[in-house]
């Protein structure tokens, strides 16, 4: 005969009681820990998608006097007679250590071209970067190719061109191959050509005037990736566009304390469920805590006995908690994670945080019902003496 | 030389115009292996006194010794202690508690000792043998009589082989048979030197103490034997 003994009994015996408890438990934590698997699994797809979407990374030549500006950045009345960077130093980017964080690398040299009487920006671009790294153009039309230009929205306009009419660039006549749709932004304003076509229009072989990258800042800070790519590329200034990578970041972070936020409140109602069960079973015991107290039990066994039936309810929950919101996460993510294969591995950490955070709830609501049973007054709960 | 002194007790429930004086000043001296039974009308004070005895109520003055012990200087915690290692209660109702086993009940006091389970094993089914009730270990209390549970409630008090019993209307739901059968075991008890202290109702039970205490309004009216209160 042990305090063990009688708690286990005393569970067994109240098994509804007990079911109670272990599912207001098992409840809180298995929603915890899918709600932790899930975000995890998705943060990873999510982070990976934002930042696909768009540059998040500006090289332009290092310079005192040039400011440029694009996506955000002005360049009027500046020349461009300035030493821009060698198109073939950007192979460079392939040799620094977080190589493979790199999604897109897009070259572009711009020129200001004049037409029809009047001048425009004007873009070289290789198109296939462009993909990665302006998802949201959407074309009318065609991308062009060495002998095409793609015009954007407000250009178009201005220039009261549309797909298929020509384009007299300098000494070239370019067939306008697509329109962008609006975007918003100052692509509306350029035209676009194939790099190597921009180049020979701006007579800059081999030259680019900046380069954008978008860069997969999960497991590397930014600051880093700018710090490799500027030792490769000591004459270029390159530089996070901050804002982008905030907005990220504080977008992940929403998304996980939102996460966070509701796993507490579920939390919080699991463990009032065993502080509000565990009290009932107390007063329930008023005559059996009478007689062990009689018969010599001490406070600190009383309370033991109730600290062992939380604590065997918790261990309990912790595991099956974890079991369950493992398997809710991989069926989440199975139904809403898009793309996603629904695999989410055995995490041991997540596993042994599960528990102790079963116990640690269990303890804790437990606490004030144990010193309510080890306070009873003997004489009281026996009623004969 | 005494082994059980009670000086000048009392207990007050309440405070102020709603003062009750449950037991006022109550004085005696218990020998070892004395076999001692309290008696009074309804509302005399026996059980508040019984719980003195107990340990577990702090009388409003007084003081009581035990083996020695001032038992009402003892912490709280300490007090438990000595009700474990001094004191086995019996009481009316049995209070044996539903989910366990008859030798598991018989056990209870020892749940809290360090002795190994094999140990405490055979001092419950030493109690129990000696109640009659060996057969019965592995039932529970809902499969056994009234007479029955008493002799586990009687049991479960001398597992530990305490010095003093105290009983509380050991008789109280029994029938006539099973009264004289708890009498007897509490004769045979006391025969091997054990203290007790029974509170009774009954004449009947009460000739079966060698001394009788009768209260009265929370006052010790009489100190003698059956045949003096007879």
């Amino acid at each position: 005969m042990t305090l063990h003994l009688i708690s286990i009994r005393n569970l067994m015996r109240r098994k509804g009681k007990a079911a109670f408890i272990l599912a207001g438990l098992v409840i809180g934590v298995a929603t915890v820990v899918g709600i932790i698997s899930f975000v995890d699994a998705t943060t990873h797809d999510i982070a990976h998608k934002l930042e696909q979407y768009g540059a998040n990374i500006l090289i332009v030549p290092r310079t005192e006097n040039l400011s440029l500006t694009y996506g955000g950045m002005s360049m009027g009345g500046v020349s461009f007679e300035l030493e821009e960077i060698r198109e073939s130093e950007l192979a460079k980017l392939t040799s620094i250590r977080n190589s493979r964080n790199i999604a897109a690398v897009g070259p572009m040299v711009l020129g200001v071209v004049p037409v029809d009487g009047r001048r425009i920006l004007m873009a070289g671009v290789d198109f296939k970067a462009a993909g990665i790294l302006k998802p949201w153009w959407h074309v009318q039309g065609g991308l062009p190719d060495e002998n095409g230009v793609l015009l954007g929205a407000e250009a178009a306009r201005v220039l009261n061109l549309k797909t298929g009419d020509r384009l007299a660039v300098n000494d070239r006549r370019l067939a306008v191959s697509g329109v962008l749709e609006p975007t918003g932004s100052q692509d509306d304003q350029l035209a676009f050509a194939m790099l190597a076509t921009a180049q020979q229009v701006f007579h800059k072989p081999g030259r680019i005037s900046m380069a954008e990258v978008a860069a997969l800042c999960k497991d590397c800070p930014i600051e880093d990736m700018v710090q490799q790519i500027s030792e490769v590329l000591p004459g270029a200034k390159v530089m996070a566009i901050q804002q982008v990578v905030k907005s990220r970041m504080e977008m992940l972070a929403q998304f996980k304390h939102f996460s966070f936020g509701i796993s507490g409140v579920i939390l919080f109602i699991g463990g009032l469920v065993v502080l509000v069960t565990m009290m009932g079973s107390v007063r329930e015991r008023t005559d059996e805590i009478g007689i062990f107290r009689a018969i010599g039990f001490r406070r600190s066994h009383i309370m033991r006995i109730v600290f062992l039936e939380a604590g065997i309810l918790s261990g309990l929950a912790g595991v099956i908690g974890y079991l369950l919101g493992l398997g809710s996460a991989r069926a989440a993510l199975a139904l809403f994670g898009e793309g996603h294969s629904g695999h989410v591995p055995f995490n041991p950490g997540l596993a042994a945080a599960a528990l102790i955070l079963a116990l640690a709830l269990g303890l804790i609501a437990s606490a004030y019902p144990a010193v309510m049973a080890a306070r009873m007054d003997p004489n009281e709960a026996l009623r004969s003496l | 030389m005494s082994y059980i002194i009670a000086e000048s007790l009392e207990k007050t429930f309440g405070n102020g115009g709603t003062a009750v004086n449950a037991v006022s000043g109550i004085s005696f001296n218990i020998a070892p292996g004395e076999f001692v039974g309290v008696m009074g009308e309804s509302g005399a004070g026996k059980s508040t006194l019984l719980g003195m005895l107990g340990a577990m109520n702090a009388p409003s003055s007084g003081r009581l010794w035990v083996d020695g012990i001032d038992v009402y200087q003892l912490k709280q915690e300490q007090r438990a202690d000595f009700r474990r290692e001094y004191l086995g209660f019996v009481f009316q109702s049995f209070h044996l508690v539903a989910y366990l086993t008859v030798i598991e009940n018989v056990m209870l006091p020892l749940a809290v000792t360090r002795r190994a389970a094999k140990e405490k094993r055979a001092m419950a089914l030493a109690a129990l043998s000696q109640v009659g009730l060996a057969d019965k270990a592995d039932r529970l209390p809902g499969e056994i009589s009234g007479g029955e549970k008493e002799r586990v409630a009687v049991a479960r008090a001398i597992v530990n082989e305490p010095p003093v019993l105290l009983a509380d209307e050991p008789t109280g739901n029994l029938d006539s048979r099973n009264s004289r059968e708890i009498m007897n075991m509490f004769q045979r008890l006391n025969a091997t030197g054990m203290t007790i202290i029974m509170v009774t109702h009954s004449p009947e039970c009460a000739g079966y103490a060698r001394r009788i205490l009768q209260m009265s309004d929370g006052r010790l009216v009489g100190d003698g034997t059956p045949a003096d209160k007879n």
